[in-house]
C-alpha cells in the first residue's frame, strides 16, 4: 500500500499565520513568478533593459535643470546630479515595486481562482522585477561617480545591499496592504500612483534632509525610504556620517508596515478567490 | 482497512449576493463601504439589519472517496459542482464542515492556468509545471514527453500569442496530463479541443485511473462519466440528491431533467443569467413532417426595446450530449425585444435526428460588448421527436445511428 505523506484539512477560518513549511515547498514558484515578470517585462522592446538605465537618468537631468538650476534647490559639497540619482535610484525601485506589489494579486486574478499555492508568493515575487532594474540603474550611478570623480565611502558600498532589503521590506509591507485592498475595492488602482506621486515630496529625493527644520527631522524617518536615501547620500557622497538613530527609527517603521501589511493581507486572504 | 482519501463532512458554501453584483460580478467600491458604515448606526438603533442576500451553493454535503476510485460528479449548472470543486482544490474555503484529503492533490479547473501569452511554448512549459505543483526536476525529465504528447514541438520557440486554439490546448493539457498526483481533481477540461483530442485526453484519464489512482471528474458530459466513472454522485441545489454506482445516479439525473422539464417553463427556478428577460413558454406549433416549429415567449422587464440579442436553442439527447445548437448570430440575423413581453419563432425545416426523446436548452443574451446573459433554462423543455417514416417509405431508419441524412444510391447500369 502506497505511503501516506500528506494530509491536508480543509476548514473555515484557519489560523492567520504564515505557514513557512509550506511556502518552502513553494519555492520554486517563487522563483518563476520572478523569472515570468521578468522575461514578459523585456520581451517585444527595442532596447530592453535599456529603458531601466534610460529613464532614471532622464528624470535626473530633468531634476537638475528645474530643481537646481531653476529652483536653485543646493545639494552641498556634491553636484546635485549625482546628488538626486542617489535618490532616484532607490525612489525609484521604491515606486515600482509598491506599484508592481499593489497590482499583482489582481494581475493574477487568473491563477488565484484557478490553483492552490500560498498567495504570498505573489507579492512576495513582485518586489524582485525592481531589483533587476536597480541593478542596471546602479551602473550609470558608477558611472556619474567617475565622472564627477568620487570615490564612494566603504561604508556606503557596505550599506547597499542592507538598504536594498530595507527599501524591499517596505515596498513589500505597504504594497501588500494595498494590494489585498485592491481585491475588494478597485479604487485602489487609482489610489497608488497617487501616493507615489506625493511620496515623491515626501521622501528627499529631489531636496536634502537639511532643507527641514531641525526638530521636525525624526518625522521624515516615519518613512524609512527617506532613511535610505540619506543614508546611502551620507555613506557614498560623504554627505555627514550616516544617523544611526534615524534609520533605527526607519527600520522600526519599515517592520510596522510590514506587521500591519501582512495581518491584513492574512485576514482577507482566504475570501480572494471569492470577490477578486 | 485504509482509510478513505476524500473524507468531505458536513460541507456548505454560503456566499452574500448583494445586488448590485448580480450584474457586473461587481467589485465594491468604497462608496459603498462608506455608505456601509453609514448604515451601521441606524441598524443598531432600529435594532434589526438590514438583510444581505444569502446564497448556499453548498448545503451540507456528505461523501467520501476511496483510494483508486474514480468518481463523477454530475448535476445541472448551479447545482454546486464547481463550487465543490474549489474548495477540494482549496481555492475558496468553505463556510462550514470540513474535508480531510490524504495524498498529494493536483487540481485542473482549467487547462492553461498560467499560461502567458507572452512567453514561448517551451517557457510556458516550464511555468504552467511549476504552478501545477511539479518540481523543476521532474518538469525537466518529462520536458520531451510533454512535448512529444502536445504535438507543437515546430513552434516550441514561439509566443503562445501566436498558436491557434487547438495548439494552446494541447499544449496545456499536456502539460497536465504529466503530473502526477495521487489524487487528480478534474473540471470539464476535457470538453475542449476537436474530437480527436479529447479522445486523446480521455484515455490519458483513464490510464491514470489504472496506475491506482484517485479521480474526481466533475461533467456535463454524462457519456464521458459513464464511460470512465466507476462511482458517482449527483448534485442539486447544492445538496446530494444521489451516489453510487454510475449507472444508477445517471438514471436519477435523467429522471430529474424529464420531470424538471414537465414543468412549466415560467415556473422554473434553476436557471441562470440576471433574469431581466426571462423565457415564458415553449410551444411546439404543428408542422409538417419532418419539420418542427417552435414559439418561444418571453418576458422582458427592463422596460426598455432590446435591439440585438443573442438566442440560442440547443438540442441535446438524454445523456447530456448536445446534437444541435441553433443560434441566430451564425446566420445574421437579428432579433429585438419588445419592452414587454412577445414571441420568437424557431422553423427547423428538418430535424434529422433518429426518433426519441430530446431536451431543449434556452438560452439569451444581449449581443454587444457586455454580452449580458439574461437567461439559460437547461432542459427547459422535452420534445418527442418522431421520424419513423422520414424517408416517406414506411420503414424505420436504423435506431442505433443519430442523424438522419437526405441521401439516394445509384449504380451504373450493366
Amino acid at each position: 500500500m502506497r505511503l501516506i505523506f500528506m494530509e491536508i484539512v480543509i476548514q473555515p477560518k484557519k489560523k492567520v499565520r504564515i505557514d513557512w513549511k509550506e511556502l518552502w515547498n513553494y519555492r520554486e514558484l517563487f522563483y518563476y513568478f520572478t523569472w515570468r515578470d521578468i522575461k514578459v517585462r523585456y520581451k517585444q522592446t527595442l532596447i530592453g533593459a535599456g529603458w531601466a538605465i534610460i529613464q532614471p537618468f532622464a528624470t535626473m537631468v530633468v531634476f537638475t535643470l528645474f530643481f537646481n538650476k531653476v529652483a536653485g534647490i543646493k545639494s552641498g559639497a556634491v553636484p546635485y546630479a549625482i546628488f538626486s540619482y542617489t535618490g532616484l535610484l532607490f525612489w525609484n525601485y521604491f515606486a515600482s515595486a509598491f506599484g508592481q506589489v499593489s497590482n499583482s494579486l489582481v494581475g493574477n486574478q487568473g491563477v488565484i481562482t484557478k490553483i492552490y499555492f500560498p498567495r504570498i508568493i505573489i507579492p512576495a515575487s513582485a518586489t524582485l522585477l525592481g531589483v533587476v532594474d536597480f541593478f542596471f540603474a546602479s551602473v550609470v550611478f558608477a558611472g556619474l561617480t567617475i565622472y564627477y570623480h568620487i570615490t564612494p565611502g566603504l561604508e556606503g558600498l557596505l550599506m547597499i545591499i542592507p538598504m536594498l532589503v530595507l527599501s524591499i521590506i517596505t515596498a513589500l509591507g505597504t504594497g501588500i496592504f494595498f494590494a489585498s485592498l485592491n481585491v475588494k475595492y478597485r479604487d485602489v488602482r487609482a489610489i497608488v500612483p497617487f501616493i507615489i506621486q506625493i511620496g515623491l515630496f515626501l521622501t528627499p529625493v529631489i531636496y536634502p534632509v537639511s532643507l527641514i527644520p531641525h526638530k521636525y527631522q525624526w518625522l521624515l524617518s516615519l518613512n524609512p525610504m527617506s532613511s535610505v536615501i540619506n543614508t546611502m547620500r551620507s555613506g557614498l557622497l560623504h554627505q555627514g556620517s550616516i544617523n544611526w538613530a534615524q534609520l533605527g527609527i526607519s527600520v522600526l517603521s519599515a517592520c510596522v508596515f510590514l506587521w500591519i501589511g501582512l495581518t491584513y493581507f492574512k485576514r482577507t486572504e482566504r475570501q480572494f478567490a471569492d470577490i477578486i | 482497512m485504509s482509510q478513505p482519501v476524500i473524507e468531505v463532512k458536513k460541507l456548505s458554501k454560503m456566499y452574500h449576493i448583494g445586488h448590485e453584483r448580480k450584474g457586473m460580478k461587481g467589485t465594491a467600491t468604497f462608496r459603498d463601504a462608506l455608505l456601509g458604515v453609514a448604515k451601521k448606526p441606524i441598524e443598531l438603533l432600529t435594532g434589526h439589519r438590514l438583510k444581505k442576500e444569502e446564497f448556499w451553493a453548498l448545503k451540507d454535503i456528505n461523501f467520501n472517496i476511496n483510494q483508486g476510485d474514480i468518481v463523477g460528479i454530475i448535476g445541472k449548472n448551479g447545482s454546486g459542482k464547481s463550487t465543490l470543486l474549489k474548495i477540494l482544490s482549496r481555492i475558496v474555503e468553505p463556510t462550514k464542515g470540513e474535508v480531510i484529503i490524504r495524498g498529494k492533490v493536483a487540481s485542473l479547473l482549467e487547462v492553461g492556468t498560467g499560461f502567458h501569452p507572452e512567453l514561448t511554448g517551451r517557457e510556458n512549459i516550464l511555468l504552467n509545471g511549476a504552478i501545477l505543483g511539479m518540481k523543476k526536476r521532474e518538469v525537466r525529465g518529462k520536458f520531451d514527453e510533454i512535448v512529444a504528447f502536445s504535438e507543437v514541438e515546430k513552434f516550441l520557440d514561439t509566443p503562445v500569442k501566436f498558436y491557434s486554439s487547438g495548439m494552446y490546448v494541447r499544449l496545456a493539457f499536456a502539460v497536465a496530463a504529466h503530473l502526477e498526483p495521487e489524487i487528480l481533481i478534474v473540471d470539464e477540461v476535457l470538453a475542449v479541443g476537436d474530437a480527436a483530442f479529447q479522445k486523446k485526453s480521455l484515455s490519458k484519464m483513464s490510464s491514470v485511473a489504472r496506475e491506482g489512482r484517485t479521480v474526481l471528474f466533475v461533467s456535463h458530459n454524462i457519456s464521458a462519466v459513464q464511460n470512465l466513472c466507476t462511482r458517482a454522485i449527483l448534485l442539486r441545489d447544492g445538496s446530494i440528491q444521489a451516489e453510487g454506482p454510475t449507472p444508477v445516479v445517471v438514471r436519477k439525473y435523467a429522471e430529474s431533467i424529464a420531470a424538471a422539464a414537465e414543468q412549466p417553463l415560467k415556473e422554473r427556478k434553476d436557471r441562470q443569467g440576471n433574469g431581466k428577460v426571462i423565457f415564458t413558454d415553449c410551444q411546439s406549433l404543428s408542422s409538417p413532417r419532418r419539420a418542427l416549429k417552435l414559439k418561444l415567449s418571453y418576458l422582458n422587464t427592463t422596460g426598455k426595446n432590446i435591439d440585438d440579442i443573442k438566442i440560442s436553442v440547443a438540442i441535446k439527447d438524454q445523456r447530456g450530449e448536445t446534437m444541435a445548437n441553433l443560434t441566430n448570430t451564425v446566420l445574421d440575423q437579428r432579433i429585438e425585444l419588445d419592452k414587454k413581453e412577445g414571441g420568437i419563432y424557431l422553423n427547423i425545416e428538418e430535424v434529422n435526428l433518429a426518433s426519441g426523446e430530446y431536451y431543449l436548452d434556452f438560452f439569451l443574451a444581449s449581443d454587444d460588448q457586455n454580452s449580458e446573459i439574461f437567461d439559460l433554462v437547461e432542459g427547459g423543455a422535452r420534445i418527442e421527436i418522431d421520424n419513423r417514416d422520414f424517408y416517406d417509405t414506411e420503414k424505420q431508419p436504423p435506431t442505433s445511428a443519430i442523424a438522419l441524412f437526405d441521401f439516394t444510391y445509384h449504380q451504373d447500369k450493366a
